[in-house]
């Protein structure tokens, strides 16, 4: 991957600003990244905003210190980039499909992350706030289910690969579970 | 056929490599790429039952039909929470190791 890649923000008000007439393609490198750089909620949080949203909700994933009863030092994340790109890309049309009019932006971080330092933002917009809650909290299980994403965690003693599902996005048991945690 | 193999974290590091070409039959599957791999590397073999697979950058079936030139990615399970849900495969149920 590019280390150079950059968080692609470009929100709907700067392409306004500038005068554009922003093409989908744009608005897709907009709202779904995977980058190297500090990741900014407020940013993802504009590539959502519209006209007709009456709430936007943003969820935030953090490198926490300690997990399974580990010292965690630091978290190294890695991806298989244009899938990873492409399994937001899916995430979304399936959280619109379950929730008209919920649009999501979703952006990873990669490489080495410090402790406290956020791996993950998505933030959802909807006309209403239920349905960007709820979008949003599918869109994070989703994507832990089926984007190619990985992280080695480095602990006090030692390192490893954290591994959870097998990613299988024709699953339906899967993304049931998904939104059945959305609307619980 | 020449076809270019991806691998990625834990496979990656068997492999010593996340980047491969292999040459395959006039015929092949996305399953014959993974066979030839794990013959490469025997370390493999254990992890097919969960492994993904990816053609051409997107999902897809082990039973896929591969082209010259196409790009096979073979994905370990991902970095998922602690607790996927029921029905969910986890490593775990199939004798994956930590390291």
């Amino acid at each position: 991957m590019d280390r150079s890649a950059t968080c692609g923000v470009y929100t709907d008000r700067m392409a306004e600003a500038a005068g554009s007439t922003r093409s989908s393609r744009d608005e897709r490198q907009a709202r779904f990244v995977v980058t190297f750089d500090r990741l900014d909620a407020t940013r993802t949080a504009a590539a959502v905003e519209r006209p007709e949203c009456g709430a936007v909700t943003t969820f935030v994933g953090l490198v926490r210190d300690h997990n399974l009863g580990r010292r965690v030092r630091y978290l190294d994340y890695e991806c298989y980039e244009p899938l990873a790109v492409k399994a937001f890309e899916r995430i979304a049309a399936e959280a619109l499909a379950q929730w008209p009019g919920a649009h999501l932006a979703i952006a990873h971080r990669m490489g080495p992350l410090q402790i406290g330092e956020a791996s993950v933002v998505i933030s959802a917009g909807s006309a209403h706030r239920a349905d960007a809650f709820a979008a949003c909290r599918y869109a994070i299980e989703r994507l832990k289910q089926i984007a190619p994403i990985w992280k080695r965690e480095h602990f006090e003693g030692g390192e490893s690969w954290i591994e959870g599902a097998t990613a299988d996005p024709d699953d339906a048991a899967a993304r049931q579970v998904a939104v059945a945690r959305a609307t619980a | 056929m020449r076809i270019r193999i991806r691998l990625f974290a834990r496979l990656r590091e068997i492999a010593d490599s996340g980047d491969l070409e292999r040459e395959l039959g006039e015929v092949a599957t996305a399953e014959q790429a993974w066979q030839v791999l794990a013959a490469d590397f025997p370390a493999l073999a254990e992890y097919r039952t969960v492994v993904s697979c990816a053609v051409n950058e997107e999902y897809a079936r082990f039973d896929t039909k591969l082209h010259d030139g196409d790009e096979v990615a073979f994905l370990p399970p991902v970095s998922g929470g602690r607790d996927p849900g029921p029905g969910i495969r986890r490593p775990g149920e199939f004798g994956m190791r930590d390291q």
